[in-house]
């Protein structure tokens, strides 16, 4: 047990050496939400009312409700980019050095995710406290209970960026997930407006936003982030990161890449 | 006991044969070099036996572990140096060294002791804690192969390690590793396009379309195929050798 622990802890810290060490990669992940926040959110609260909905018990500002959701943006982003990263690692090398430590495959993935995720969290909690100066500010308790909510949620994520990534066949190949992964599952879930908006406009767009996976994510953390509790939203994440995680294992085989390269 | 058994190995890719029934050993303390023109299945070879590939055919035994059965105790004492770098050029010497250490599951105390041991075997003590892109080619290889023996392998491959080398470099490494093979009973294979970094005592192995064409002592076949190796590999590794 002890060797699988030096294996895990040596992933983590390689990890957040490597995140230390290209600030850039840091910035530019925190850029992003802080222009959606700043910017984008800043117009929009004219446009868009919220009415009074759960987990809120009174009328909040956009900030306010785009917050959770621009938590989740990092995540899904750093999730697809991790991940396409390993596709990097696998015919460029170092993910050669990890397949070749003598512990099983499935443990040396798992772990892989998991520090990403991990790596993930302190994105997510520096654009917290951004936003908090701002004055967003959830219950000091919701951000403490958002913590797992938020694991899980960048382990969803991460699975399915490894997923994907299995059946791609190109390291070039990001602008494509960005076209037709990040941004459908962005644009079609409660993210930036709440789903009962969107059913005003459109039955079926509603209906799109409501099976978005990413939509149950977003909602378990806005949810946990005011101290509440939303077992769908729970249910379906753990399930699909369970899903997301056996798939993305199973279909896995560092020889696609070079059958890919030769073919 | 061999360091490595591989035996009626075979492989394809689709309906592409790659390698076709390749069986060889590699006894303790042996320098083994594997020649091969570009294509005849080297880097399929290599993938196999450090398991980044799944054994389609035949079997690999590292020691008295079959890779296919028992691929954790084999992977325990393999050592790899692939061809291209698979160094984290942002991370130091001894953190790259660290974390090989962590993904064999070794303790701080024991990575500890091996580190030190293996940087100053490799004369790198003095440049642990510069990074690694700071380092030229030849120290980056070392680093390399002072990662491959951390975990103290009884065989180590090596894919083309010379490749990107100046030539004083190159003999530079190729001396080396012979030295750890005289003084440690360490197993090496050597796969190599470069006949110059082949020696008259060495095992030879010479794989040609998938199929090992030839294997012995590098005098022994280059006397029975043609007189010089140069000759002999031309010799061999032409078409119609295999048919």
């Amino acid at each position: 047990m002890n060797a699988y622990w030096q294996c895990f802890s040596g992933i983590v810290l390689r990890e957040w050496l490597r995140f230390v060490l290209q600030r850039t990669r840091f910035l530019s992940a925190l850029v992003r939400p802080l222009l959606w926040l700043l910017v984008f959110a800043a117009g929009f609260r004219a446009a868009l009312g919220i009415a009074i909905i759960e987990p809120y018990d009174t009328y909040i500002p956009y900030e306010v409700y785009i917050i959770p959701g621009l938590a989740c943006m990092i995540l899904l982003f750093n999730g697809m980019q991790g991940s396409l990263s390993m596709v990097y690692d696998r015919e460029m090398g170092s993910m050669r050095v990890l397949l070749t430590s003598p512990l099983p495959r499935t443990f040396l993935l798992c772990s892989k995710l998991l520090a990403t995720s991990l790596i993930s969290l302190l994105q997510v909690y520096a654009f917290l406290a951004i936003a908090w100066v701002y004055g967003v500010q959830p219950p000091a308790m919701g951000l403490l209970i958002a913590l797992p909510a938020l694991l899980l949620v960048a382990l969803m994520l991460s699975a399915l960026g490894l997923l994907l990534s299995n059946a791609i066949r190109q390291l070039e190949n990001f602008a494509g997930v960005m076209n037709f992964v990040i941004f459908p599952l962005f644009f079609l879930s409660s993210a930036l407006y709440p789903l009962w908006k969107m059913r005003e406009s459109s039955e079926w767009l509603y209906w799109l936003c409501a099976v978005n996976p990413f939509t149950h994510a977003v909602e378990l953390v806005r949810f946990a982030l005011y101290e509440r509790f939303n077992p769908l939203a729970l249910a379906v994440c753990i399930g699909l990161t369970l899903l997301f995680s056996l798939l993305a294992v199973l279909t896995f085989n560092p020889q696609h890449a070079t059958l890919r390269k030769s073919s | 006991m061999n360091a490595l058994e591989v035996s009626d190995l075979s492989f394809a890719y689709g309906a592409r044969e790659a390698l076709r029934q390749v069986s060889f050993s590699l006894a303790p303390g042996r320098f083994a070099a594997l020649l091969g023109p570009n294509s005849a299945g080297k880097s399929t070879l290599i993938a196999l036996l450090t398991r980044l590939y799944d054994v389609q055919r035949g079997d690999i035994r590292v020691g008295a572990c079959s890779l296919r059965n028992a691929p954790r105790p084999a992977l325990k004492q393999l050592g790899v140096v692939f061809q291209q770098s698979t160094l984290d050029l942002d991370l130091s010497v001894e953190q790259n060294l660290r974390y090989h250490a962590a993904l064999h599951g070794m303790s701080r105390r024991e990575t500890a002791i091996r580190v030190d041991a293996e940087l100053a075997r490799q004369s790198l003590t003095e440049r642990r804690r510069e990074r690694v892109r700071e380092l030229n080619g030849g120290h980056r290889r070392r680093v390399e192969i002072a990662r491959a023996l951390l975990h103290e392998p009884r065989l180590l491959l090596l894919d083309e390690a010379s490749v990107g080398l100046d030539p004083a470099s190159r003999l530079a490494l190729n001396q080396h590793i012979r030295s750890l093979c005289r003084e440690h009973r360490l197993s090496v294979l050597w796969t190599t396009h470069l006949l110059d970094e082949v020696q008259p005592s060495d095992d030879l192995l010479i794989l040609h379309q998938g199929r090992l064409v030839a294997s012995g002592q590098a005098d022994a076949l280059s006397l029975e195929h043609g007189g010089d190796l140069g000759s002999a590999f031309a010799r061999l590794t032409t078409s119609g050798a295999v048919r």
